[in-house]
């Protein structure tokens, strides 16, 4: 079949045809998937603390955001910009260096793991074999920012909080990693490219949350525990720890903790999107309208609709979960810690433990329903 | 090719440099604090090196078990000791620095000698694409025994950690429980399973 879209390989043959050689255009190449990374994140970002206050607002009755732009839409802007003049303080007794690393280890493994989230057969930035386990190791460094900021600060609520945020992650890292390893049964391989591919078949209804429905559940509650979002939002619980971890943060610093666990949120939506919605593909096989239609699927301005389809289709299905994580959060209450950990330890494990091993027990009894 | 070995060789050097200056202040750094953040720079440098040689399977799983378990452990545990103690300079103790460093230095010296004289065979063969097949295959064919043992080990040392950490001490009452039998340290009776 038709791959489809394949910009870096136009690229690289069209700076070819120039005389440059293959090489030298590989590289040439390299920072554009990287710039678009960071913006579509920043993007992204920016997006999601617009919907929060909408949706806050529309939850407590209020209007929200009205006079930045229409509807609002300039107010993210105008808090990124508050931050950013604002004084970044360094407390009395801190300790310098470790205090400007925290944010950044916290912010760098989140920004890398966009590496390997596609939105489309060749629309990824690197298609490696190691691709979803690239993404938990990579969230495992997270914690240790947040130790080294909690540390740094010399102050009681930030070295409880990041203490509270390491464990918090690391419990919850284990039924999140069990719940991929479900999907990975399934579909025979790491890489996010195939996993999607397993479930494009036929539309709706082969995507992985029929199959997997606990570990669905389980992923959900595991990504949002990690994302340090509410009900699980215990390190940062205002009414106990000021602010916990972020405390004696301000400006600039204090921005890359906000930008990391917003990051972190679409993050987690897009690989639920990915793992369990099926990623880029529609409802509706595109190929299958293709077909009815009448028209020849390897035609150009079809590829161009299918890659633009299949975008806006990661898109929609992780703002939806994005939206879902808001609702909560202004719904829920806060849980406390020994139920934080009583719920990670005592249930989610044993049940993610037995998902596993039903999964590998269908896997066997019926091979051609749960990949074989 | 030249600008791919170019890239190769540049990165090596960085990784290494990191590695060792990372491992060196690790051991250097009087504050334990600095160390056990540092041991972290020497576990992701060594994952950067198992990416040079085609290793990705290694270096994720390098990544994940020792900077996102065992450093995140150590960390847990130097952060709740806490403890503050200054340590008061030993009489002629340079001459424990100083037997260290000739040690060190000697094995360093033996182990560098060792590394360059040995002819190492270099593998010709290209890079396998994925290498979580054949690691899956050696762990349950050839490998299976040390497999086995290692996880047997470790189910060992975690139900070790569950009775060590579900004993309550009782700090308060200790001059009562002294006719207990000496070897049982003093324990709140614990609540049957199911109450």
């Amino acid at each position: 079949m038709n791959s489809g879209i394949d910009l870096q390989g136009t690229f690289v043959q069209s700076l070819s045809d120039f005389g440059i050689s293959t090489e030298l255009a590989k590289i040439l190449w390299m920072p554009f998937p990287m710039l678009l990374m960071l913006i579509g994140a920043t993007v992204g970002v920016l997006v999601n603390v617009w919907l929060e206050r909408k949706i806050s607002a529309a939850v407590q009755q209020r209007i929200g955001p009205e006079f930045a732009g229409p509807l609002g839409v300039l107010q993210p802007v105008a808090d990124g910009l508050k931050l950013v003049f604002k004084e970044d303080i360094l407390p009395a007794k801190a300790d310098p260096f470790l205090f400007t690393m925290g944010p950044i280890l916290v912010v760098m493994p989140v920004f890398l793991s966009y590496l390997i989230v596609p939105f489309g057969q060749n629309l990824v930035i690197t298609n490696i074999n190691t691709g979803i386990f690239l993404w938990i190791a990579l969230s495992s460094i997270v914690p240790i920012g947040l130790l080294m900021a909690g540390y740094a600060s010399n102050n009681k609520y930030s070295l409880i909080g990041g203490l509270r945020a390491a464990a918090q992650s690391i419990s919850y890292e284990i039924p999140l990693a069990l719940s991929v390893l479900a999907i990975v049964l399934m579909s025979n391989s790491l890489s996010t490219i195939d996993i999607v591919e397993q479930q494009s078949g036929y539309g709706i209804l082969s995507w992985n949350v029929w199959r997997q429905p606990i570990g669905f559940v389980i992923f959900w509650i595991s990504a949002l525990a990690e994302c340090e979002r509410l009900p699980f939002d215990l390190p940062e619980a205002e009414e106990e720890l000021v602010a916990g971890y972020q405390t004696e943060y301000s400006g600039m610093k204090f921005a890359l903790f906000y930008v990391g666990s917003y990051v972190n949120l679409v993050l987690s939506a897009l690989m639920v999107a990915i793992l369990y919605l099926g990623g880029w593909s529609s409802p509706i096989p595109i190929e299958l309208l293709s077909n009815l239609a009448g028209v020849d699927p390897t035609s150009s301005w079809l590829q161009v609709v299918g890659a633009s389809l299949g975008i806006a289709m990661t898109i929609l299905k992780a703002y939806f979960l994005v939206f879902l994580a808001i609702l909560t959060r202004w719904t829920v209450p806060r849980v406390r810690i020994d139920q934080l950990l009583n719920l990670g330890w005592k249930f989610l494990l044993p049940i993610a433990l037995a998902n596993l091993l039903i999964t590998a027990a269908l896997k066997l009894a019926f091979p051609t329903a749960f990949g074989g | 090719m030249q600008i791919a070995e170019g890239v190769q060789l540049v990165t090596f050097a960085i990784l290494s440099i990191l590695l060792v200056g990372a491992a060196l202040g690790v051991v250097l750094f009087a504050n334990i604090v600095y160390s056990a953040f540092l041991l972290g720079g020497v576990f992701i440098s060594m994952a950067g090196i198992y990416i040079l040689l085609n290793a990705d399977f290694v270096s994720a799983a390098q990544i994940l078990v020792y900077v996102g378990a065992v450093n995140v452990l150590i960390l847990f545990a130097i952060m709740l000791v806490n403890k503050r103690e200054d340590f008061k300079p030993l009489k002629n103790g340079w001459i424990r620095q100083g037997s260290t460093a000739v040690v060190c230095g000697g094995l360093f010296a033996l182990l560098s000698a060792v590394s360059i004289v040995t002819p190492w065979s270099i593998s010709t063969v290209s890079p396998l694409a994925s290498s979580v097949v054949p690691i899956a295959k050696h762990f349950f064919t050839d490998f299976l025994l040390p497999f086995e043992l290692a996880s047997i080990l470790l189910l060992m040392s975690m139900v070790g950690a569950i009775i060590l950490a579900r004993r309550d001490f009782l700090p308060d009452n200790l001059g009562a429980t002294s006719t207990q039998d000496s070897l049982t340290l003093p324990e709140r009776p614990r609540e049957l399973a199911g109450k």
